[in-house]
């Protein structure tokens, strides 16, 4: 397959699938008439009504807040903090059987727990709770990529008497950046999931809020409507993530192309 | 001058030790262009790694210019056979020869002085923006070479750095390496398994014995220069002294008893 073919049918495939999903929505919905499960039209009718843009202030704009520091958080700490455990042997014997725990701990176990902790409801609990979950893959990866450094480039350096600080900031760094992207992509994911979470537990705002509210008041319209909504967030945010990837870790792909030459 | 005094390195203790070197004494003279060559798996790249003070001698020590090395000397530096993994893959040919001034105490305008005037010298400006990765496998060491030359060392270290390019290349680089010792003065130490190599190059040749590694022979070679890589290779002289180091490093191959490979560190 050319590549213009391959590209042609690559977006051919990502608007054409999730169309035909759509169009089999409609068909069986309008077939069925379950208060269940609205038609697609209902629902994308909602979606307009509630998010463009009347309640967009109200209720997307503290999530994408919440998404927004929790996951920024997320990152300074764990690449903060996975930098020294992936530099020594004896910070990981110490830290990694914690770091294990905790990482396995479903996020829903710690909710109540963490509103105990925090003496909160309020934004502060819903971003902490996000980036607790958050640190993870990120910690992880950090963790990996530091240690996957390349024995000769730490040679190198060593031999040409290169101090630590610039070291770990020239060259530990940037060699672990593409594992870390990877991560902060798994924390990206998971910071949507765990904002929906939060937001279920005493809020009032939110669009995790929104989508519990309407469920318990069989609304069944705006829940779907919201549904849809964490979805796209979820795709879009994915979506700038690797457009940012690609422009700052270009290299990456340009040296794996010519390694594997 | 370097002097390496009765080197021996052990790995592992006990049952699972491990003689890679038992005894190696030598010594370069300031401007000297000394190689070391052996049989494989002799330690050359343990004994190099030992000088570079990045590996610690179990026993014996080493010299340069009288003082002690028990970290990496600020005088030295390295080249690697890996090219492609000493060089940093995310930032430019410049910031890549820069990277080992960063720390030392000089002007912005004496760094980029230097880096400009060692990658001339390798004859790569024309490539200073490039990344690594686009460059060939031979201009990817000549950067590396241009890194160390520009740290401004006044001895070189190379460990076997032609051995992953094709025979062309080579031939150009061993050339470069004699053209820009001439020009920045340095001493050089080359480790290399190629027997035609280290006696085009060498001042002295260094035959080490299998490990548990000891010096076999230091053979002179009193060819003139500059060298070519013609008219020198069809020299007698260059046939004989080539003969008499690949005989003794054949003896020593041969000799090789069974399962004392050493595993590189």
């Amino acid at each position: 397959m050319t590549p213009r073919a391959y590209r042609v049918a690559k977006v051919g495939a990502e608007v054409t699938v999730p169309l035909a999903i759509l169009a089999g929505w409609q068909l069986w919905t309008a077939h069925a008439g379950s208060q269940y499960f609205p038609t697609l039209w209902t629902i994308l009718k909602e979606f307009r009504e509630m998010w463009l843009f009347s309640q967009f202030g109200e209720h997307v704009v503290p999530s994408l807040e919440r998404i927004g520091l929790g996951f920024g958080i997320a990152v300074v700490v764990g690449i903060a903090l996975g930098i020294p455990i992936g530099l020594s042997r004896w910070a990981r014997l110490w830290t990694m059987p914690h770091i294990e725990f905790w990482r396995a701990v479903p996020p829903p176990a710690l909710l109540p727990i963490s509103i105990i902790l925090l003496h909160s409801i309020e934004n502060r609990q819903k971003v902490a709770f996000i980036s607790f979950f958050c640190v993870f893959p990120v910690l992880l990866n950090t963790i990996d990529g530091v240690r996957g450094a390349d024995p000769t480039l730490v040679d190198t350096a060593r031999s040409f008497r290169i101090p630590r600080r610039e070291r770990i900031w020239r060259l530990v760094l940037p060699a672990a950046a593409p594992q870390i992207a990877a991560g902060m992509r798994n924390s990206l994911s998971l910071a949507v999931i765990t904002m929906v979470l939060a937001e279920w537990w005493s809020s009032t705002r939110g669009v995790g809020y929104v989508l519990l509210i309407s469920k318990n008041t069989f609304q069944m319209a705006p829940m779907w409507a919201a549904i849809v909504l964490i979805g796209l967030l979820g795709y879009l945010l994915n979506v700038l993530f690797l457009l940012a990837e690609r422009r700052l870790l270009a290299w990456h792909r340009g040296w794996r192309a010519a390694e594997g030459a | 001058m370097l002097e390496i005094r009765h080197l021996a390195k052990t790995y592992g203790s006990g049952d699972k030790v491990t003689h890679a070197i038992a005894d190696v004494s030598f010594t370069v003279e300031d401007g000297e262009f000394v190689c070391v060559v052996g049989p494989s798996g002799c330690g050359k790249t343990t004994l190099l790694k030992c000088v570079a003070g990045l590996l610690r001698p179990t026993r014996g020590e080493i010299l340069l210019r009288g003082k002690r090395v028990t970290e990496p000397p600020e005088e030295l530096a390295l080249v690697f056979q890996e090219y492609g993994r000493s060089l940093m893959p995310w930032t430019s040919v410049r910031n890549n020869v820069l990277l080992p001034l960063r720390h030392k105490k000089l002007s912005r305008l004496e760094r980029s002085r230097l880096v400009e005037d060692s990658l001339a010298s390798v004859d790569l400006t024309r490539f200073i923006d490039h990344y690594p990765w686009q460059l060939s496998g031979g201009m990817q060491q000549r950067v590396a070479i241009a890194r160390a030359l520009a740290y401004q060392p006044s001895i070189l270290l190379m460990d076997e750095p032609f051995a992953s390019v094709d025979a062309q290349t080579r031939g150009d680089l061993e050339d470069l390496v004699l053209q820009v010792r001439d020009e920045y003065g340095i001493t050089i130490l080359f480790v290399t398994h190629d027997i035609d190599e280290s006696v085009y190059l060498a001042d002295r040749v260094v035959v080490l014995t299998h490990a548990p590694t000891e010096v076999k022979e230091v053979v002179p070679v009193d060819i003139e220069r500059p060298r070519d890589q013609i008219a020198t290779k069809e020299l007698a002289e260059f046939a004989h002294l080539r003969g008499h180091v690949a005989r003794l490093v054949r003896r020593e191959q041969v000799a090789t008893p069974e399962g004392v490979e050493i595993p590189a560190p």
